[in-house]
């Protein structure tokens, strides 16, 4: 068990997300870092499906009440234990009665805790990742608030290795300024040639509106070509029949600025979509944040599956090297 | 993207998802054999294949990458296609449910007023709107059209619940009306809103720009699955489902709002086989004999 002694800002419960639910309109949650969720729960010795505690700029403060075992990753933050600094992607033991402040990001937006066994809140619908809109998973569907006490899951890996310490060469990039991988498709068609040649060779930069369910990032117009609306798209040319959005989908609405949908995205609309950013490139648009700058760049569906392999190599290598031999 | 015979695009959400429109427009018939199609896809139960999500003119499917490849169900999607190339042979395995409707409702109808300046009338109600644009005499004229004849859930989506449906109806006789020019930053739950061809039921409080015409006096979502209806699943519709609007007067909504309040409420509900050749043959004839199963539930 562990009380909240201050929640940060937007902690939130985190596993892998819910799989089945997209078509009733649930998207599937999850760490907006995978990368960072799944070291985390390396270094502690959790199983990949344990829960870890997500937090946007700001971590929790959190008491522990049995001798334990933490890791933090993601965002480079402030890390201390009964206030003496400690680094961040490292397995850290602490004691009962200790306390564990995650402190404000100094590079990175996202910071994630993982304590051994994960954090063991209800599961609903197959999963402990909490969904905002709906109110759905974590601790009552909300985000964690002062005097939460959250219970431990028994959902443990191999035995961690206290003190050991990612290589910097494995962390993420925390660059202010990225390039984000996206596949080209759903209704690419409807736009110029001239707007898709001008979307990847400018900078668009990350607006304030940025969170869990998308980002926003401006730049030049797009343009569409021409067409007569069809029935039951409406008369705005970015309008389309209402249709599905996948996870990391970009909408031009208007043609006016990119919108790319998150792990909280709505599952559907009436924009048009223009391409898809790669499962890893989410994970580093998680740690950005406004008004970084964003370079779209065109790949195949042969690399967005070489880099996810590459990705989950990364997270195989830091749990052997990670655990009690 | 790749056109497939049939003129469909298909194209890759990255890797994680498979994209797949038929048309541009929307029809009843295209999004039918949108439902033949991922019904198909689903009872192949291919590994890895993790979410099937059927939508008005379009359809997705999320894989797991790590079980599948996104590349290997251009074969199987081909095989839906052809096999369900001529949408008069599709026959869909699905249920018609009635929902008790309070049409011009006190709630739909002060949050709609709330909202005029965001709406193309600034003086009239949603409903009154509505039945306007739509040719009726009277706001009570709408309802009968819009309550005798059933709806069908063509897609899911935006919130867990949210059922948008097409009406069961000949082209002429289609119900139409545009969203609000800016959306409303509030909807009661479970208000009744008809926007483009589509009726759908909010599932909870907050935005939307659909016309408020009623009120359902009961859930289409219930996470804790209180009622009997939601025991297997916390939301209520899912694609193909045949839903029938029943106008009620407030002293049956205040009734059926303690059966649901007490978790007794039960919904009339009945399966059915909806045949798209038949219904297209003589659709009001078909429809009368879809609602005459219902009324022996």
């Amino acid at each position: 068990m562990l009380d909240v002694v201050d929640p940060g800002v937007q902690t939130l419960v985190q596993d892998l997300g819910r799989r089945g639910y997209f078509a009733i309109g649930l998207p599937p949650s999850g760490p907006m870092d995978y990368l960072s969720h799944h070291v985390a729960n390396a270094l502690v010795g959790n199983d990949p499906a344990a829960a870890t505690l997500e937090s946007v700029f700001v971590g929790p403060t959190l008491h522990f009440r049995r001798d334990t075992v933490v890791a933090v990753t993601g965002a480079t933050v402030d890390l201390r234990i009964d206030g003496v600094s400690m680094p961040c992607w490292t397995t850290l033991p602490v004691r009962a009665g200790q306390v564990l402040t995650v402190g404000p990001a100094l590079e990175g937006s996202r910071s994630y805790v993982a304590v051994r066994g994960g954090i063991g809140t209800p599961l609903v619908m197959g999963s402990r990742s909490t969904y905002l809109p709906s109110a759905i998973g974590g601790v009552d569907g909300r985000e964690l608030r002062v005097d939460d006490v959250l219970p431990c899951a028994n959902q443990f890996g191999p035995s961690p290795r206290l003190g050991y310490v990612v290589d910097g060469a494995l962390r993420p990039s925390m660059n202010t300024r990225q390039e984000i991988r996206i596949v080209l498709g759903l209704c690419s068609y409807r736009f110029t040639d001239v707007s898709i040649e001008k979307m990847l060779s400018s900078d668009f930069s990350v607006g304030v509106e940025a969170n869990r369910v998308g980002y926003r990032l401006s730049g030049p117009p797009l343009e569409f070509i021409d067409r007569q609306a069809p029935f039951g798209a409406g008369a705005d040319p970015s309008n389309v029949v209402d249709l599905g959005y996948p996870v990391g989908s970009i909408q031009v609405p208007g043609g006016q600025e990119l919108i790319c949908l998150l792990r909280d995205g709505v599952t559907g609309g009436g924009y048009a979509t223009i391409g898809t950013v790669i499962g890893v490139d989410i994970d580093a648009l998680a740690q950005m944040k406004a008004p970084d700058t964003v370079r779209l760049v065109a790949v195949d569906v042969d690399e967005a599956v070489a880099a996810r392999r590459a990705r989950d190599r990364t997270v195989s290598e830091i749990y052997r090297s990670a655990m009690l031999s | 993207m790749t056109e497939l015979p049939d003129g469909s695009r298909l194209s890759f959400g990255a890797e994680e998802f498979v994209f797949v429109e038929l048309t541009e427009h929307m029809s009843l018939s295209g999004a039918l054999r949108i439902q033949a199609i991922t019904d198909a896809l689903a009872e192949l139960d291919i590994d890895g294949v993790v979410d099937i999500c059927p939508s008005n003119a379009s359809y997705m499917l999320r894989v797991d990458p790590d079980r599948c490849d996104p590349r290997s169900l251009r074969e199987p999607i081909l095989a839906q296609h052809r096999r369900f190339v001529d949408t008069t042979d599709v026959v869909l395995d699905t249920e018609i449910l009635e929902v008790p409707i309070f049409y011009n409702d006190p709630w739909s109808t002060e949050t709609a007023m709330r909202f005029r300046d965001r709406h193309q009338s600034r003086t009239e109600t949603d409903l009154e709107y509505i039945s306007r644009i739509n040719g009726f005499e009277s706001t009570g004229d709408f309802v009968v059209a819009h309550s005798g004849n059933p709806f069908i859930v063509t897609f899911m989506c935006f919130v867990p619940g949210n059922a948008e449906s097409m009406q069961l109806v000949p082209d002429t006789m289609q119900l139409e009306a545009p969203k609000y020019v800016r959306p409303r930053t509030d909807t009661p739950e479970r208000a009744l809103g008809h926007g483009g061809a589509f009726a759908t039921i909010y599932p909870a409080r907050g935005a939307g720009g659909y016309q408020l015409v009623g009120r359902a006096a009961t859930p289409v979502f219930d996470l804790a699955q209180r009622l009997p209806d939601f025991a297997d699943d916390p939301v209520l519709a899912r694609a193909g489902m045949i839903v029938k609007y029943r106008p009620i007067d407030q002293d049956e909504y205040e009734a059926v709002r303690t059966d649901v309040e007490r978790g007794t409420y039960r919904y009339r509900r009945v399966p059915v086989e909806f045949g798209l050749a038949a219904f297209f043959d003589d659709p009001l004839a078909y429809n009368a004999s879809l609602l005459d199963e219902l009324s022996h539930a």
